[in-house]
């Protein structure tokens, strides 16, 4: 405690920051804003095992291998796929 | 204190990063072949860049008394192009009995694509057919677990692969466990912004246990610390672990699994 409180009370802080700035600057629809709120979640149900469970939620939870690759770097945040034939709008 | 660096891109690094690293306590440093920041157009490209592993850079660790061992292998990120990867695999045996090869590495995933997946099985065949140890990158973030789960089936499936002759590199808290179960080395890379962290390093040592897991910086050209391995076992003693625990870790379990491979040896201030 003596050691940790400090540094992370600082990274908490750090993700309230995140948060306001998001919404400060209308991007907090971002998939990975709500990505990261919905994992933020999981440090406060009580529960152990948060930083696996929280890696697990921000992970891809397919299993097949990619038929073709993107050519883009990883975000961060699993992206559900649009649905191909979906009507544009 | 002595340590071990197991993965580090020393050729992106400086001179000041070698002093650094000897000065901190560093006995040998392992470079395994990596991504450029661009795709290499060539197998020539290649060539030029394990000569380069294997002649320039032991050489340019040993003004520094740090021995210098390398791994080879094309990196999933080129493994797109199927005829370029294949032309290049072809050249690495002319490689594999120079005296700082350890292995083949860091062959791994990267988007976890088909493609990718043909060029890893390529690689663990080459492997395999020419006894050599096994680096495995896994992906980053977001594709980590998934590719982890893909890499360790192809693994698991392969007759001639041992799991003790290969170490999965770049573990997370939901992936460490699972590399351990089904008999593999586990890397843990220290990384300021993504990865794993000094402090939850050492939590995966006090959940998982301190065997056949090994700590690297990896640094090379991005955001890293080429002294992230030292300032660990700052963490450790911070924490009560012994000196005894800090060396068994940082020390003799890279060693054990390095030794697999008798080109392996340190300290002695001599030039691999």
């Amino acid at each position: 405690m003596e050691h940790g409180f400090i540094p992370v009370r600082a990274k908490l802080i750090d993700v309230a920051a995140f948060f306001d700035r998001v919404e400060r600057h209308a991007v907090a629809d971002d998939f990975r804003c709500a990505a990261l709120r919905e994992a933020a979640a999981l440090l406060v149900d009580g529960r152990p095992e948060r930083a696996r469970r929280i890696l697990e939620k921000l992970s891809d939870p397919t299993t097949e291998p990619e038929a073709t690759s993107s050519g883009k770097a990883a975000l961060g945040a699993w992206q559900r796929p649009a649905r191909s034939g979906a009507k544009k709008k | 204190m002595r340590y071990i660096e197991p993965h580090g891109h020393m050729v992106s690094r400086t001179t000041d990063d070698y002093q650094a690293m000897v000065t901190a306590g560093c006995v040998a440093v392992c470079e395994p072949a990596f991504w450029a920041g661009f795709d290499r157009g060539s197998v020539s490209g290649f060539r030029d860049y394990y000569r380069q592993l294997t002649e320039y850079e032991p050489a340019r660790a040993a003004k520094f008394l740090l021995p210098h061992f390398s791994w080879l292998c094309l990196n999933p990120k080129e493994s797109e192009d199927l005829a370029l990867a294949r032309d290049v695999l072809a050249i690495i045996p002319e490689f594999l009995s120079r005296p700082n090869v350890l292995g083949i590495g860091e062959i791994g995933l990267n988007r976890n694509t088909r493609n990718e997946m043909t060029v890893l099985e390529q690689h663990v065949d080459l492997a395999v057919k020419y006894d050599q140890l096994i680096l495995v990158h896994t992906p980053h973030l977001e594709d980590k677990l998934k590719g982890t789960n893909l890499i360790l089936d192809l693994l698991s499936s392969h007759r001639g692969v041992k799991p003790g002759r290969v170490i999965i590199d770049h573990v997370e808290e939901h992936t460490i466990q699972r590399v351990l179960d089904r008999g593999f080395w586990a890397g843990i890379t220290l990384y300021p912004d993504s990865k794993s962290s000094p402090p939850r390093a050492v939590d995966m040592l006090e959940i998982c246990g301190r065997e056949r897991i090994w700590m690297n910086s990896a640094c090379d050209w991005g955001v890293s610390d080429p002294l992230a391995v030292p300032k660990t076992a700052l963490e450790m003693r911070r924490r009560g672990h012994s000196a005894e625990f800090v060396d068994a870790v940082l020390y003799q379990n890279p060693h054990r699994f390095l030794s697999q491979c008798p080109k392996f040896s340190v300290g002695d201030g001599k030039t691999a």
